[in-house]
């Protein structure tokens, strides 16, 4: 995967601030500093891993974690709805943290979820967390989609995968820079496959070098765009840390 | 101390090491059991059952009170008394603890952690109702931590239960017996700190006085570093004339250096070993059986054998490093000789110059009788949301009875009732503006206006989760014989290491662990990889700051010393010489005053000033002034902390600015840096975050265990870091920051020490202006590229690392020059 800064000076509230452009499976793809995609010749918004209602889970094991995640993680991707005005938005898998969180989402969450669906095509992927959605949440549910050359899915294939984009892995990677070094969330690709970072709030990563990944990128063309605050940074796999 | 049992009255006994201490707190509950009717079961309400605990004993450490139950159990035999003694720590097996709870012993000894579960148990009445006495050992050492705070608030809830209930605390010298004497005795709502009525006092002056000596050494004393290797050969001299040497250093890898460099002296196959707290548990305990078997000649060793554990016939204590407090000192060659008529042997190190200071106002201080213990802090926030919960898993609660209950407690006597409440919300809900998590509540105030814990499985929760001491995220360092072996997982486990100590690693590090030199090759899952090298010369810095800076008491002493010439003819000559230079040049720092240098050197510009207040204060002024110079338009670089001063360096040449009137060092070092400068930094401070995730977990908001999965450290399952960013953007007021905060000021961050010392500054600063680095700088300069403060800077450093590999693939793409 070769990368290309596709602009610095622009206003800040311009998503496309700090992106960087990518060649997938021969599309052209613009890795977002929010962590999202955007496809930019099918007007396509794609986001991975929201795991929305994660606080109140927790809550109902007893861990009082801030109740404002569903509302943070929700309103970067309206930012990004509104300043990119995409005809069509895929969550790629995991968009809640169970099978219950549809359910929990507050009334006015709710609302503002189904507002965004208006004039546009809203794909639910199937992810291991929320593998059926039963609440009404607006969009469409499936398990994987094909769009030209790509295919969009939750959980990346073992082996080889043509210009498959996939989230599940919440990829993670840590640089070093000079006498220290700096952990990110990040997307992982090479010329043929890109996973996505989580957007959620409270996800974590996992870093790419660790097992999960193996066998999913070649070395040598693998690269990483790491999310910094308003820009992606790209990397190649040389650079990260083992 | 008999007079005052009779009559009931808690008392606390001073006295050095070696008094007999310990027997003595024990004396009137043996005499009480031996001579009155104790009969084995008592009647409550209808109900026949057997007596209760008489005596308890709570001690900081685990060994300590099985040692202790040792000690005491022999003079019960001698006197043939009977007198039923047991010990319940961590390690005691679950069927022990369970017939321990329907058929207590007469006198238990125990830990904080255990006595919380065990007032949180169903059978806490039956437990406690008869309790006469509590004995808290090495109490000086207890209450000045949160364990501290827990262990209050347990001493109250044993009030409840016991009302005659008699403290008695042991404790080492300390400089201010009022707050010890205070914290063993119920407190009144008496905001202005008069104490009416405080325990007894009983004074055990010391015996022989110790014989302490700082090192004398031909070779020549360092400017900086922390290795004392210029030492080593008239140490290992000392070693081979004194029969056992317990050598005590200040971090684990400095341990680890001093045992390298020992062994590599040690032609006379003295049996010298190691013993720190990253070591595997198994080799540490072959070498304290070994030690107390008398098979050692010297063992090198950190605070994890601090604590008055007797073992051994020790007769020599050295430390390596300097003492950085003195009641630490202390404490340390009380290790020497247990007994009171001879005197102590101690054997003082100094790895540098400002260390002989250091040693030399240390030595002082010890001869004067001088102690310095931090001040008991105002009890954490933290600590209390997980004694409520715990209150909750007892029995249901009144929030009137236990606020009484927990502001009867030293730590907690000035707390307020809003913050009580806070605390409880956050313990039901979270205690967030937003109250969705009202159907999870974990307690819940039912219609009795007691408060009940929902389920059990929260209860459950809690017992797992109880205790003080968060476990840093740790990593196992595994060794293979080579790096192909890697994919097939395994190698021995040489100990563990904190996380961080990695994360600044690059493959190919060498560095120095349980004696050897290890090249560090990557992290495989929970483990760092490392290999044998021929390597002598570990790369890493091995010093990665002592864990404690410089006491307020002793930074005093040392700022004397350094202002009063006649005071250098007691110091080595290379050191009064280095003073007297520093006099001629420049000057020195005052008792009172700031002294600022500024000087020129390569293409640099630097400032150095002397406030010694510690490093961590240091640290906290650093990132503050470079953010103010800054603004001042003398574009600062960076900066490097010891404990004695602070070197800033610029682009800019401070020095005139500062002549020229555009950079005024009056409004540089105003106080109100801690306003506006502070709050901005900390809100991305890598160390407030750290101290975030201390508090998040004691307060059970990220738990280390869950049932089922007993998982520790790094499996937490929101990051803390994520957590914080929310709660400070969403609710900047919530407890939990509020215990961040009050938790970093005194700890990371020491900013109530920079506070003090702004305040004590103020109108007092020297500036010289130097054309050249002046010998008293000469040490914090050496350490500039040694030590990092992580966590800074990141996005600027990613951009800049970004932006090369950019510029790297534009050449190789454009045509080369013609």
């Amino acid at each position: 995967m070769t990368a290309r800064l596709v602009r610095v000076c622009k206003p800040d509230l311009d998503p496309l601030t700090g992106a960087i452009e990518c060649a997938v499976s021969g599309e052209t793809l613009t890795l977002l500093a929010d962590g999202a995609l955007w496809w930019a010749s099918e007007r396509t918004l794609v986001v991975s891993d929201l795991h929305l209602e994660k606080g109140s889970r927790m809550a109902m094991r007893g861990q009082f974690v801030p109740p404002y995640d569903t509302e943070l993680t929700l309103s970067r991707v309206e930012r990004l709805v509104s300043a990119l005005s995409p005809l069509r938005v895929i969550s790629l898998g995991d968009a809640f943290d169970d099978v219950g969180g549809a359910e929990r989402l507050d009334v006015s969450v709710l609302e503002r979820l189904k507002a965004m669906q208006s004039g546009l095509d809203w794909i639910w992927i199937a992810g291991n967390h929320d593998p059926h959605i039963k609440a009404d949440i607006g969009g469409i549910q499936t398990d994987e989609i094909a769009l030209g050359s790509l295919v969009f899915r939750h959980e990346p294939t073992r082996g080889e995968a043509i210009g498959e984009i996939a989230g599940h892995l919440h990829p993670a990677a840590r640089v070093f820079l000079g006498p220290k070094s700096v952990r990110r969330r990040c997307f992982a690709g090479d010329d043929n496959r890109l996973i996505l970072p989580a957007m959620g709030a409270y996800t974590n990563g996992l870093s790419v070098t660790s097992d999960a990944f193996s066998g999913l990128f070649q070395h040598a063309t693998m690269t990483v765009g790491l999310l910094g605050e308003g820009r992606v940074y790209a990397f190649p796999r040389r650079m990260l840390f083992v | 101390m008999l007079d005052m049992a009779r009559a009931g009255r808690s008392v606390l006994l001073i006295a050095p090491t070696g008094a007999g201490k310990t027997l003595s707190g024990f004396l009137p509950s043996l005499i009480d059991l031996a001579t009155s009717n104790h009969p084995r079961t008592v009647t409550r309400g209808r109900r026949v059952v057997r007596r209760g605990i008489h005596t308890l004993y709570i001690s900081p450490l685990k060994a300590l009170a099985v040692d202790v139950a040792r000690n005491v159990e022999r003079p019960i035999a001698d006197m043939g008394l009977s007198v039923r003694i047991e010990t319940r720590t961590g390690d005691t097996p679950q069927h022990k603890r369970q017939r321990q709870k329907i058929d207590p012993p007469d006198i238990l000894m125990t830990t904080p952690e255990q006595l919380e579960l065990l007032i949180a148990s169903r059978e806490a009445d039956e437990l406690f109702g008869d309790l006469s006495t509590i004995v808290f050992d090495e109490l000086h050492a207890l209450v000045t931590s949160k364990r501290g705070d827990l262990l209050a608030l347990g001493l109250a809830r044993l009030r409840k239960l016991a009302p005659d209930l008699r403290a008695v605390g042991l404790s080492a010298t300390v400089s201010n017996p009022q707050e010890l004497r205070a914290w063993l005795v119920p407190q009144g709502p008496d905001p202005d700190g008069v104490i009416a009525d405080p325990a007894e006092l009983v004074m055990v002056s010391g015996g022989a006085a110790p014989d302490i000596t700082i090192l004398k050494s031909d070779d020549r004393i360092p400017w900086a570093g922390h290795s004392a290797r210029y030492a080593f050969p008239d140490l290992y001299q000392a070693l081979k004339r004194a029969k056992l040497t317990l050598i005590f250093v200040n971090t684990r890898s400095q341990a680890e250096v001093v045992f390298q460099e020992l062994w590599s002296l040690n032609e006379d196959h003295l049996k010298i070993a190691l013993h720190h707290g990253s070591l595997d548990v198994g080799q540490r305990r072959k070498v304290e059986a070994a030690m107390a078997a008398g098979g050692l000649d010297a063992v090198v060793a950190t605070s994890t054998l601090d604590l008055g554990i007797d073992w051994g016939d020790v007769d020599l204590v050295v430390h390596v490093g300097a003492p950085k407090g003195a009641s630490r000192l202390a404490q340390r060659i009380g290790r020497a000789n247990h007994r009171m008529d001879e005197p102590s042997r101690a054997l003082l190190v100094p790895a540098n110059r400002f260390e002989v200071l250091e040693c030399q106002a240390a030595l002082d201080a010890n001869y004067i009788g001088d102690q310095d213990t931090p001040p008991i802090r105002p009890g954490a926030l933290d600590v209390l949301a997980q004694h409520v919960l715990g209150c909750a898993v007892a029995a249901p609660f009144r929030a009137d009875d236990l606020f009484l209950e927990v502001t009867s407690t030293y730590p907690y006597r000035n707390l307020d009732r809003a913050t009580f409440d806070q605390v409880l919300a956050f313990v039901a809900t979270g205690g967030y503006a937003l109250k969705t998590y009202e159907r999870y509540a974990r307690i819940r105030l039912t219609k009795d206006g007691t408060w009940r814990v929902s389920n059990p499985q929260i209860a459950q929760i809690w017992r797992l989760n109880v205790g003080t001491i968060v476990e840093m995220p740790m990593m196992k360092v595994r060794l293979v014989s080579s790096l192909k072996r890697l994919s097939a997982f395994g190698g021995r486990v040489l100990g563990e290491m904190e996380e961080y100590f990695f994360e600044t690693m690059l493959q190919g590090d060498t560095f120095l662990f349980g004696g050897e030199v290890l090249r560090f090759e990557a992290i495989h899952e929970n483990s760092a990889i490392v290999t044998r090298t021929l390597d002598k010369n570990p790369r890493i810095p091995s010093y990665m700051g002592g864990k404690f800076p410089l006491s307020t008491f002793l930074a005093e002493k040392v700022r004397s010393i350094l202002s009063d010439p006649s005071q250098w003819s007691r110091l080595p000559a290379q050191v009064s010489d280095w003073l007297e230079i520093q006099a001629q040049v420049s000057e020195l720092p005052g008792r009172d005053n700031l002294l600022v240098e500024t000087f020129p050197r390569g293409d640099r510009f630097y400032m150095v000033v002397y406030p010694f207040e510690g490093r961590l204060a240091h640290q906290t002024l650093g990132m503050l002034l470079t953010r103010r110079l800054e603004r001042m338009k003398a574009k600062p670089m960076g900066f490097v902390a010891s404990d004695y001063a602070l070197g800033i360096w610029s682009v800019e040449d401070m020095g005139s600015m500062a002549r020229s009137g555009r950079l005024r060092l009056d409004d540089l070092f105003d106080e109100d840096m801690l306003g506006d400068d502070l709050d901005a930094w900390m809100a991305d401070s890598y160390l407030l975050k750290r101290t975030f995730r201390n508090c998040a977990v004691i307060a059970g908001l990220i738990e280390q265990r869950h049932p089922g999965q007993e998982k520790s450290g790094r499996q937490v399952t929101v990051s803390s870091d994520l957590i914080y960013d929310v709660l400070r953007s969403h609710e900047p007021d919530h407890i939990l920051l509020k215990a961040t905060w009050a938790d970093a000021s005194a700890g990371l961050l020491d900013i109530g020490r920079l506070g003090v010392m702004l305040a004590r500054i103020r109108g007092r600063i020297t500036h010289r202006d130097l054309e050249q680095i002046s010998p008293l700088a000469v040490p914090v300069m050496l350490d500039i590229g040694k030590e990092s403060v992580p966590g800074e800077a990141d996005e600027s450093l990613l951009a800049s690392a970004a932006d090369d590999l950019i510029a790297e693939a534009m050449r190789s793409h454009s045509a080369p020059p013609q």
